[in-house]
């Protein structure tokens, strides 16, 4: 009996021993991801990038946000309500939501987090989008004070939303970094320092703890965050790394476990060499021409404007210059909205050869032959696949209708002013959805848009569909008002679709939980390492 | 000598003000906007932005207010990377590109010195015609495709050293390594010419025929007088060097401010490229400087007065 006292005794002890090494043996997991460019600001108020939106997705937690596979979620809000007619939203939030430094995080940091959005003080580059809110957009163009934004805190738990015309796709752009909360103690006590390590107070899964510029940023697991238990990674760097040629190196010698992107003209030898750790998916965005429907020829001449996109041989362009597994593309809306039926050009479901024929019809038509050739200038700002792209697109337009094509390159800044100016006759461009809805994609096209209008189109009967899909309740109506535009646009042809996007990343082995997604969100809590 | 360097530092200061006057308009002659992107702004963002970074002002006013700030040491605020004012991000960044261009500019002048003077007492045998060799290929072959080598072959496929990044002695090595090699045979080319010549010369014949031992010959008398066209190449270089390292940067992403200028200049940053330049230039004006004092400590016929 004393023999079997003592034999438990020491086994006591050695599970104790146990369980405290194997706690102290537990080793940190860190996570290393290449993040693109430098970040411009931590502020989700003050970015505008991709690569900020990441960091930001993980440090913070809007009242919505995406799940591993890009689609929404419940965030700070555990539930919501939306009024009959579309205009108000009443949100409610969890009651354990917190601050990273304890402080409850309450329906009033909302309003103040969008409130400041707005403020022309802030001078936010995308105040914009929360401009769906009853008098936000007044408030950034300073007609009335930022108090009047339609978002009440209720009560701590209940923020009530109203929107000045109903808004659809309001939840899906809850998850952009516009909407995020900021914590209203450390704004005012550090004032455009609060992004700081030491200063910052985030609400996500992680927060920041060091900032090297150009170097790394480094988080850490947030343990007030209320999924702390499930998230797997304790630490998270991410890379400042542009050249994407450098991070792949980095990654094949093992210092990276994801990469922002790949060298497109490697893409053959990482899916023949790397298949296992190459992604590459679609992607919520379309590389385009746009043509120039503010001068002749252009203007008067639809059918000319089709000829220009019949020509193209899109199979040829993503086969043999792109090669990034990209998809054709005969519409403007990319393929994957849920809900959503995809538009085409008329003339999609014919042959290459028929479409060419077609086309050599409409510039006959327009008086162009061989003794008077159609000239058009190609403008695309400084890259390679663009560059690559452009002499194809001049080389089908020569061979196939006689085109003379003149290229124009320019650097990114001044290609921005001329396209902006409008001083172009066609241009390449490209559209990444800020949120998975047609909107997104069709709103650019409006008379009323401005300079981002990339064509110059402007067709009343288009505005007011797309007015009518704004006030429309019924998603279903409202997707085929939305179609109907998308369909106008076909029609009319300001812009020539080329391809629709797709991503590509490299993940290692060693990371689980990766899930491909049109939006290409991945957020680190997520993810977990083996 | 004091008084000397007083009057060199004083008189920078015109140079300064005409380098940040040329920069100041000729950045914002560049077309395009640091505010513009892909998605163009409504016009009243556009508004707000100006006007609080004071772009909606006259640009002789933009001019006066940043030439008040810049006399307070304060370069305003970077359009792009908005949670740092300039100061900030150049005094993050410069350190590290301090460390890793005095690094290699001192890898430089030890190997290069030695190389030189090894190929100038062996002049014409194989030897020197290997060292001389390798150092023509060190000079043309540039910067961009020796680092990305370095990388692939020790980095990648050896495993033995980090391709990236920067803190350990091991992500040093092959930056300072790829940043030194046509330093390296700059200097080494530039030590054998000048060490062959003074070979020939009457003191170092006298300093032999009086019996003297010839290490002591050729290390104090024939290298220290070879030196000096190294030295007057040192001030220049260190300041190229430290301010140009911008590819290296890039492609071992290291947190240096050579990055910063290249970036600053294609996104309109103004204020960015403003600071950069005007530190770029105090740091080639100082090293100059340094340069032509040290000349004066190794040649005696220069004095300063």
């Amino acid at each position: 009996m004393r023999n079997l006292r003592k034999l438990l005794a020491c086994a006591g002890l050695a599970l104790a021993l146990a369980a405290t090494t194997s706690a102290s043996l537990h080793a940190e997991v860190v996570l290393k991801r290449g993040n693109g460019a430098e970040p411009e600001s931590l502020d989700p108020a003050i970015s505008t990038g991709v690569p900020e939106s990441f960091i930001q997705m993980d440090i913070f937690e809007g009242l919505v946000h995406p799940g591993p596979d890009g689609t929404l979620r419940p965030g700070v809000a555990e539930s919501w309500e939306i009024s009959d007619d579309g205009l108000t939203y009443t949100f409610k939030l969890r009651p354990d939501a917190v601050w990273s430094d304890g402080t409850p995080l309450t329906a009033g940091d909302f309003v103040y987090s969008w409130s400041r959005m707005v403020d022309p003080a802030t001078a936010s580059n995308y105040a914009f989008i929360l401009w769906p809110i009853t008098n936000a957009e007044r408030i950034t163009k300073g007609e009335v004070p930022k108090e009047q934004i339609g978002a009440q805190a209720v009560d701590d738990r209940t923020l009530k939303v109203t929107l000045r015309s109903p808004t659809p796709y309001f939840l899906q752009m809850l998850m952009h970094h516009s909407a995020y909360p900021v914590p209203k103690q450390a704004i005012e006590k550090f004032g455009r320092e609060w992004t700081r390590p030491g200063n910052i107070v985030s609400n996500g899964a992680y927060m920041i703890q060091e900032w090297v510029p150009q170097g790394h940023i480094k988080a850490v697991k947030n343990p007030r965050f209320r999924d702390a238990a499930e998230v797997g990674i304790d630490t998270v760097f991410y890379y400042p790394v542009e050249e994407y040629g450098t991070e792949l190196k980095q990654f094949r010698a093992g210092e990276l476990h994801t990469t922002y992107d790949v060298p497109q003209e490697q893409i053959p030898m990482l899916e023949k060499d790397m298949a296992g750790q190459f992604r590459n998916s679609p992607y919520f965005g379309t590389y385009y021409y746009g043509i120039n429907v503010t001068r002749e020829p252009f203007k008067s001449n639809v059918r000319l404007r089709h000829a220009l996109a019949m020509a193209l041989d899109r199979d040829i362009l993503v086969k043999q210059i792109t090669k990034g597994g990209e998809i054709p593309a005969y519409g403007w809306v990319p393929p994957g909205v849920p809900g959503y039926e995809q538009q085409q050009v008329e003339w999609a479901g014919t042959d290459q050869k028929a479409r060419v024929a077609e086309a050599k019809k409409i510039l006959a038509e327009a008086g162009f032959d061989k003794g008077n050739p159609l000239k058009v200038e190609l403008l695309y700002n400084t890259n390679d696949n663009h560059k690559k792209i452009a002499i194809a697109v001049a080389g089908m337009w020569k061979q196939f209708l006689g085109i003379e094509t003149t290229l124009r390159n320019e650097e990114w800044k001044v290609y921005l002013e001329s396209r902006n100016k409008k001083q172009f006759e066609v241009m390449r461009a490209a559209w990444i959805g800020d949120y998975v809805d047609p909107y997104s994609f069709l709103e650019l096209l409006r008379g009323d848009i401005g300079e981002q209008n990339p064509a110059g189109y402007a067709n009343p009967e288009y505005d007011a569909t797309a007015d009518k899909a704004t006030a429309e309740t019924d998603p279903a109506a409202r997707f085929g008002l939305l179609a109907e535009a998308e369909r106008m646009v076909l029609a009319d042809m300001p812009i020539i679709p080329i391809y629709f996007y797709s991503q590509q990343h490299m993940v290692s082995d060693k990371v689980k939980g990766w899930q491909d997604n049109l939006m290409d969100w991945h957020p680190t809590r997520y993810l977990s390492l083996e | 000598m004091l008084s000397y360097a007083v009057r060199r530092l004083l008189g920078a200061i015109p140079t300064l003000l005409v380098i940040l006057t040329i920069t100041f308009f000729l950045v914002r002659l560049a077309p395009g906007g640091p505010f513009d992107g892909e998605r163009t702004l409504p016009a009243e963002i556009e508004r707000n932005l100006a006007a609080v970074y004071h772009l909606d002002e006259p640009l002789p006013m933009q001019y006066l207010r940043y030439l008040g700030q810049v006399a307070q040491g304060d370069f305003g605020p970077s359009f792009k990377y908005k949670d740092f004012s300039v100061t900030q991000l150049i005094w993050s960044g410069f350190p590290v590109s301090l460390q890793l261009g005095g690094t290699a500019m001192l890898l430089a002048v030890v190997i290069g010195t030695a190389l030189g003077a090894f190929a100038a007492l062996r002049q014409n045998s194989g030897l020197d015609h290997a060292v001389m060799g390798t150092a023509m290929v060190g000079i043309a072959v540039p910067n961009f495709v020796i680092a990305p080598l370095l990388t692939l072959v020790l980095g990648v496929h050896l495993g033995l050293l980090p391709t990236g990044g920067w803190g350990t002695w091991q992500q040093m090595l092959l930056p300072v390594v790829a940043l030194a090699l046509p330093q390296i045979a700059y200097i080494a080319r530039m030590t054998r010419a000048s060490m062959i010549e003074l070979l020939r010369s009457n003191f170092i014949r006298t300093a032999r025929a009086k019996g003297l031992p010839e290490r002591v010959t050729i290390l104090r008398h024939a290298l220290k007088g070879a030196l000096l066209p190294v030295v007057s190449y040192l001030g220049p270089a260190t300041a190229a060097v430290i301010t140009g390292s911008v590819v290296i940067e890039q492609i071992f992403g290291i947190p240096g401010i050579g990055r910063y200028f290249v970036q600053g200049a294609l996104n309109r940053d103004y204020t960015l490229v403003m600071g950069v330049v005007i530190f770029y230039g105090v740091l080639i004006i100082l090293f100059n400087l340094i340069v032509d004092l040290a000349y004066g400590l190794l040649d005696p016929r220069v004095r300063y007065d």
